[in-house]
């Protein structure tokens, strides 16, 4: 493998994998907060024990996702040293803040895990708030620094240097607000539709139902509320893309050919060597209306772009596919579980209706890393749009592959233990918190 | 400005130090305890360490983030010349972290403890091994601009007597600290008077690395006695710690946890000041004496400012939580179950 090659694919199973913890970060201490706040308010012990077994299986989440952070933050230099240097005092603002929410977050885990019965109960839910808004910030302030590579602002090129610096127009780019926001909702989709499918398995094996019951129901709303908005904010992306990073567009279309009307593509095999899409669905005009809100603005294509400046179009294609087909799919299921809320109770217990949530379990999470897939891949050959290319930013240190490998590796291992733990957590929620031995529990 | 940014660095590198040192220290302290006692070791480690760990370990991600938004060829340049032991570092660093977290938090205890465990304590060894490494490879002066080379460039700025050294030097300061941290925290006669032990012996492999770190230097022709006997500062921060030491043992021996605690901070405190002082601003020492300085090598002016303000600002928010946090969790609470 080739070193540039294998620095790409180091940094992109890096994100990949702490992408999943940190979402689980800044989620999972909200469902915990809501649980928290209906024991308080109703005494019903199944909520407290909802809230202590999810924030067992948080913590093992919390110190997979800061230590992945951690190196996270050393890789950008190990790998994009020459990035690092130019890019750092530019869009190193959001970083600096983040550092601080981080901290806040790592504080008030400590307080939330090792609280219980030590605190004023109010005190103690509060703390657990805290760790989720740090959480939150602390996603979209690293999604702003993303925002930069993608629509660079806030400094001047001169002889290859960055001058006239401003780290706030930096972190305050176009495309901070768009990426936000989605990030935040595939986020809370994600993680709601794992957790419910979790619970939604347990209650189908009819396992204390009671307890998964009430845990299935936070997080399935929360997932459901936002994977109904994600499209909405998913079409604010794109037409943001349109504008910002045309050859991103057209590869994620698979559009090669400018034209007016331009249709939308869904599926097929992009054939790259000769610019067209065999076996697609294609929708007349309807390109044209998600960037243009009308059925004949003309869209701009792939050739338009300079071939060296060409993006990979078969992989942000098929990424972005995955990601909308996904997003639509649970936009369905979402639907059902409120009609289901609303008319008919009786099928929060229907087999059909648990096995849906079931499969939907890592839907979420694949079209985490889709869309992720899309934004990044999409921006090749570009590190930083426009500005510098990415084969210039890489590491001159040879042997990059070993790296990637020894990587691998550990990420694997590390993530069939975090499963394995998780399930064995699953597996002893009977024993810990089954309704009938509360009694024998120390409170 | 960047004096602020600066002194920010200074103090993340310093607290990552004692903190982060100490909580290294606990699994050193672990790694040297005999099978026995290993339990009872364990235990009152988690309940000192268990709160404050994550805290412990931000200081090192701020330090990182101050230097790539700050100060971006020193970073990079340590990235690509240090990137071997960096990637140790890393290693030991997600090892023990998740090793700690998921042996407490394994909802079944069986066998695995016994793999949670190795794994715990031979990273909380090698780890500040290589944070030794690296801080002694910053101030060898053996990493080379030029290097056309593999080893030259990517072996030999790091691997010397010098690095090693300090290396061993790191270690046992931070088993020293976390020994003298539990001291502290132990509940029975019994442990504490195991804890005083192991840190009289921490103490003395810390004297002896100490010294071998002066010879590593001459051999590896490090400047250090002139660093430190050519400052005023420094030579008195060194007098300071070595006196120290008969307190030190003294307060030790009567028992005196929380006097020893502050002391032991001081001494380590001393021994940064004295290496770190005397090449101010020089931060990364680089072959042919073209050293990087904190000053020449700074961010621009807007980013030196916005960075200095978000370090105010956050510090405003941290440090009372923080210190909150260490004083909730100093208080033994009896109702102890999470
Ligand atoms: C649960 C996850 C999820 C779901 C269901 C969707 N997305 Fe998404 N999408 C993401 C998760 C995601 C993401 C992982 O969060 C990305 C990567 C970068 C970002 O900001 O968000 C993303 C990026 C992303 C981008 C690229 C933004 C950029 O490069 O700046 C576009 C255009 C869309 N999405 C559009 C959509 C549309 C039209 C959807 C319709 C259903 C959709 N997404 C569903
Ligand atoms: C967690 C979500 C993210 C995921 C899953 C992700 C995924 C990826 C992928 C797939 C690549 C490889 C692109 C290719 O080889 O063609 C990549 C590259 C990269 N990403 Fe991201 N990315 C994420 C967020 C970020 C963020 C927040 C940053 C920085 C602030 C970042 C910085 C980089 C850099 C520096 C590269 C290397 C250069 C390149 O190949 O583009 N990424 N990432
Ligand atoms: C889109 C991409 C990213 C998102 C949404 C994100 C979000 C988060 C969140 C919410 C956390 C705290 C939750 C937890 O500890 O599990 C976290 C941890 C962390 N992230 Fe990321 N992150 C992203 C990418 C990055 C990148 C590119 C870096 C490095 C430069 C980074 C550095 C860190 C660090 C150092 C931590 C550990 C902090 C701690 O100890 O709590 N993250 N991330």
């Amino acid at each position: 493998m080739d070193d540039f090659l294998a620095a790409r694919s180091q940094m992109a199973l890096s994100l990949g994998f702490h992408i999943i913890y940190a979402c689980i970060g800044m989620v999972m201490p909200f469902f915990m907060a809501v649980s928290h706040y209906r024991w308080l308010k109703t005494d019903d012990d199944n909520f407290k024990n909802i809230t202590k077994a999810w924030s067992k299986g948080v913590a093992i989440f919390f110190a997979t996702g800061a230590v992945s952070g951690t190196m996270l933050s050393f890789e950008l230099g190990l790998l994009w040293p020459n990035f690092m240097e130019h890019a750092g005092p530019v869009f190193g603002m959001p970083f600096s803040l983040e550092g601080t929410a981080f901290f806040i977050e790592a504080i008030a885990l400590g307080f939330f895990l090792y609280g219980w019965d030590r605190f004023n109960r109010w005190f103690h839910w509060f703390t657990g708030v805290v760790v989720g808004i740090s959480g939150l910030a602390s996603g979209i302030l690293v999604v702003s620094a993303n925002a930069w590579m993608n629509s660079p602002a806030g400094f001047d090129v001169q002889n290859g240097e960055f001058v006239n610096v401003d780290p706030m127009a930096a972190m305050f780019n176009e495309a901070w607000f768009t990426q936000a926001l989605h990030m935040t909702l595939a986020a809370f989709a994600a993680t709601g539709f794992a957790v419910a499918g979790v619970h939604a398995f347990m209650i189908m094996r009819k396992q204390n139902v009671a307890f998964h019951a009430r845990a299935f129901k936070i997080a399935a709303s929360f997932g459901a509320v936002a994977a109904l908005l994600q499209p909405l904010s998913g079409d604010l992306s794109a037409k943001d893309v349109a504008v910002r990073q045309p050859a991103k567009l057209a590869a994620m279309e698979a559009h090669f050919h400018t034209e007016a009307s331009a249709p939308l593509i869904i599926g097929g095999l992009p054939d790259e060597a000769n610019k067209k899409v065999d076996y697609a669905i294609k929708l007349p005009g309807m390109l044209s209306f998600l960037v243009h809100g009308n059925f004949t603005g003309v869209v701009e294509g792939l050739d338009k772009i300079p071939a060296e400046e060409l993006p990979p179009v078969t992989v942000t294609h098929f990424a972005f596919q995955i990601m909308v087909g996904i997003g639509m799919f649970l936009v369905l299921v979402s639907l059902l579980y409120f009609g289901t809320l609303w008319r008919k109770k009786s099928w929060l217990n229907n087999r059909l209706f648990l096995w849906l949530f079931i499969i939907a379990t890592p839907l979420g999470f694949l079209a985490v890393e889709a869309g992720w897939v899309v934004t990044e891949v999409g921006r090749q050959p570009w590190i930083i749009y426009g500005i510098m290319r990415t084969s210039d930013a890489v590491t001159p240190m040879p042997g990059i592959a070993y790296s990637f490998y020894l990587f691998t590796a550990i990420y694997v291992s590390l993530s069939v233990l975090v499963i394995f733990l998780l399930y064995r957590q699953i597996k002893m929620v009977p024993v810990l918190y089954d309704a009938k031995k509360e009694s024998q529990i120390p409170s | 400005m960047e004096y602020v940014v600066i002194a920010y660095l200074c103090l993340a590198i310093l607290l990552y130090f004692l903190l982060g040192g100490a909580d290294f220290g606990a699994g050193i302290v672990e790694l040297f305890t005999s099978r026995k006692n290993r339990n009872r070791t364990r235990e009152t480690m988690h309940h000192t360490i268990g709160p404050v760990w994550e805290a412990n370990h931000m200081w090192l991600i701020i330090a990182i983030v101050i230097l790539f938004v700050g100060f971006p060829r020193i970073y990079s340049v340590m990235s690509v010349y240090l990137h071997i032991p960096l990637v140790v570092l890393l290693l030991g660093i997600i090892a023990r972290g998740t090793a700690f977290v998921f042996r407490h938090y394994d909802a079944v205890v069986d066998d695995m403890q016994i793999l949670y465990n190795r794994i715990f304590v031979y990273s909380s060894f090698v780890t500040p091994l290589f944070l030794g490494i690296i801080a002694g490879s910053v101030l060898a002066g053996k990493i080379d601009l030029q290097a056309q080379d593999f080893m030259s460039a990517y072996i030999y700025s790091w691997l010397h007597y010098f690095s090693i050294a300090v290396g061993f030097f790191t270690v046992a300061l931070c088993g020293f600290l976390a020994a003298v941290y539990l001291v502290g925290e132990a509940t029975e006669r019994r442990d504490k008077d195991r804890f005083i032990r192991k840190a009289i012996s921490m103490n003395v492999a810390a004297v002896i690395c100490g010294a071998l770190v002066f010879l590593a230097a001459s051999i590896e022709d490090v400047p250090l006695v002139q660093w430190i006997f050519g400052s005023v500062i420094s030579l008195t921060a060194v007098i300071a710690a070595t006196l120290s030491l008969v307190l030190l043992w003294y307060w030790l021996s009567q028992g005196k946890a929380k006097k020893v605690r502050v002391l032991a901070g001081f001494q380590v405190t001393m021994i940064l000041l004295a290496v770190g002082y005397p090449h101010f601003p020089d931060f990364l020492m680089v072959q042919g004496g073209q050293n990087l300085s904190l000053l020449q090598h700074q961010a621009p002016v807007g980013t030196m400012v916005a960075l200095g303000w978000a370090l105010l600002l956050g510090s405003l928010l941290i440090l009372p939580a923080l210190f909150y946090l260490f004083y909730s969790f100093q208080k033994k609470a009896p109702g102890y179950l999470h």
